[in-house]
């Protein structure tokens, strides 16, 4: 079977610096791919060499089959959609234009959107629970509905893989359990293949099909969660100790905060 | 703003540009009736068709093309300060019709005065300098283009002191009110001469409207949307360039219709560019029209410069608009 994504000898160096080296992997059709690693590993550079909002990288990155450099942006976006980092990125539009306008790559530059479009907003409206939201500026809307809303975006664009940086970093515990259940639903119903980005280890391993960690721009480890969470994995890639216990119900080694030393 | 009175709003302000564009030739510094139109050989006949027509037309297409421009550069830049100006295109063609005047180039080259065409000239260097200079460091991004375009603005408007400065008392009266911008035509010239312009760069602003929608939420929103990004900066300056450069070589860097009239629209009729686009080409073209009415009866008949009459109005009516919006 041809993976859905394809990335071969991926390399990117921003102002001089190298941010990407060597990166080659390959994500099957219908996974949840985790991208963990320190902070300045290149992990949001990833997500954004496979978007193309970076666009001098080299190397090569095939889409079931297809190498992306003969795509148009748009040709791209039908298949990949992307939710950035939380922040500041608030604009004035009201989150149904937002969802309407998201649906771009679909959209012909002088036809009006057609009903297909507006049930499709409906439709990422209503699976991320959003609905009552469709007629608010998006500026007024707290941090975890404008990620919902975000996400909702991005399901209306309609691409069958989701790069997601930190998707449920801000959210509150009920809110990202939400985010979450709502990714899990997407990927078994409709085989939404799933990169996120997290910084959450524990996340990585109890939502993910597989894991990828990367250290100084390069991948220090492919595998599977129960391979990565083990302790000298896991000190290998971030650089401290970790206590693992088994989770009371499924029983995966999971992670536990670690005790300030007296 | 609910698409219904985005809607309403849009029709009123076309209803509003065909009733100011019927309305304002007969207006003047002696008001010409109706009858007198289709009373044969008349001079008000001749001086409304000959004079007052081709003015008129020239404000709503050069208003028109002000406003359009500046929506396409706040779009772009992501900046409410952006202007039409922004990127040297008016110090370029100032610098032009600076060095025109103090060459004294009286020449017309086929109806087309020698200052309009040394301004056009000057505009059209801008421009390309502009470009070549953000090319040099590719890919280009939106923060080069800007700095550069403001590094060139500077640049030119330098040139354009230290030609007054070389100039004598009649020249540099004469550059100055070039500055103040004016719509002092005289034939339809004028009106043939900027169309094509306007016209052409219009449309490439038009048909980028879902680019400019994305392009305000983000560039790398934008590109993860399927926008062409670097193709859609590229339009937009070329289009918004073929407009400011056509308007200011005729009528002078006229101020504030460029950078407040889509301001106003987004008050109107949201930040939608769907209905920005049109309510901003039509408010452009009215309200130009109606300060160079303004303008030229006020104190007739003499003439204030229209650039002055634009903020005088313009200003206190964007601050009513503005505070009288519900905070959101």
């Amino acid at each position: 079977m041809t993976p859905v994504l394809n990335v071969e000898s991926l390399s990117l160096s921003l102002g001089g610096k190298e941010i990407l080296n060597d990166v080659s992997f390959q994500v099957p059709e219908g996974i949840h791919l985790c991208v963990v690693g320190p902070n300045g590993a290149g992990k949001t550079s990833l997500l954004k060499c496979l978007m193309r909002i970076h666009t001098r990288w080299t190397g090569s990155v095939r889409i079931m089959g297809l190498p992306v450099s003969s795509m148009t942006q748009k040709e791209l976006a039908r298949k990949v959609g992307y939710v950035p980092q939380a922040g500041e990125r608030s604009f004035p539009f009201t989150a149904s234009h937002f969802l309407l306008m998201s649906r771009y790559p679909n959209l012909s530059p002088f036809s009006p959107p057609s009903e297909r479009d507006r049930q499709a907003v409906r439709e990422a409206f209503a699976l991320t629970g959003t609905t009552e939201f469709a007629e608010r500026d998006m500026r007024t809307l707290s941090g975890g509905e404008r990620q919902k809303v975000f996400l909702a975006a991005v399901l209306a664009q309609g691409a069958g893989i989701l790069l997601l940086d930190e998707p449920a970093t801000f959210l509150d515990p009920f809110h990202e359990e939400k985010v979450l259940a709502i990714l899990e639903s997407l990927r078994r119903r409709s085989g939404i293949t799933i990169i996120s980005v997290t910084h959450d280890i524990n996340h990585a391993v109890l939502f993910a099909d597989r894991v990828l960690a990367l250290g100084g721009g390069e991948i220090v480890f492919q595998g599977s969660p129960a391979e990565f969470m083990t302790e000298d994995t896991l000190q290998g890639i971030f650089r401290r100790d970790f206590t693992l216990v088994p989770h009371p119900v499924t029983g995966q080694p999971v992670a536990v905060p670690s005790v300030p030393v007296p | 703003m609910t698409d219904r009175r985005a809607r309403t709003v849009i029709l009123i302000l076309l209803a509003a540009g065909i009733l100011v564009l019927a309305a304002a030739p007969f207006i003047g510094m002696t008001a010409i009736s109706p009858e007198a139109l289709f009373q044969g050989g008349g001079k008000e006949r001749e001086i409304f068709w000959r004079i007052r027509v081709p003015r008129v037309l020239t404000a709503w297409i050069a208003g028109a093309g002000l406003a359009g421009a500046g929506m396409a550069f706040q779009a772009l830049f992501r900046n409410p300060l952006a202007t039409p100006f922004t990127l040297g295109v008016a110090s370029g063609a100032a610098l032009g019709a600076a060095v025109a005047i103090r060459g004294g180039f009286s020449i017309f080259l086929m109806g087309v005065s020698g200052v309009s065409l040394s301004a056009f000239a000057g505009a059209v260097l801008s421009v390309l300098l502009v470009y070549g200079l953000s090319r040099i460091r590719a890919p280009l991004t939106t923060e080069t283009l800007l700095l550069a375009g403001v590094a060139v603005n500077f640049f030119f408007s330098s040139l354009n002191l230290f030609t007054q400065y070389l100039s004598d008392f009649t020249h540099t009266f004469r550059i100055i009110r070039w500055l103040m911008g004016g719509l002092e035509v005289m034939d339809f010239g004028a009106v043939f001469q900027m169309l094509p312009f306007v016209g052409a760069g219009i449309a490439l602003i038009a048909w980028k409207w879902r680019e400019m929608d994305l392009l305000s939420a983000g560039e790398e929103l934008a590109a993860s949307r399927g926008v062409s990004v670097a193709e859609t900066r590229k339009t937009i300056f070329f289009g918004s360039s073929l407009v400011v450069g056509g308007v200011v070589a005729v009528c002078g860097p006229i101020g504030f219709v460029g950078i407040m009239a889509p301001h106003i629209c987004r008050l109107l009729v949201g930040p939608e560019h769907s209905r920005l686009v049109p309510a901003a080409i039509l408010f452009g073209g009215s309200f130009l029209t109606i300060c160079d009415t303004l303008a030229r009866t006020v104190i007739a008949p003499a003439e204030i410069p229209v650039g002055v009459i634009t903020a005088l109005l313009g200003g206190p009516f964007f601050l009513a608009l503005l505070l009288g919006k519900k905070p959101l």
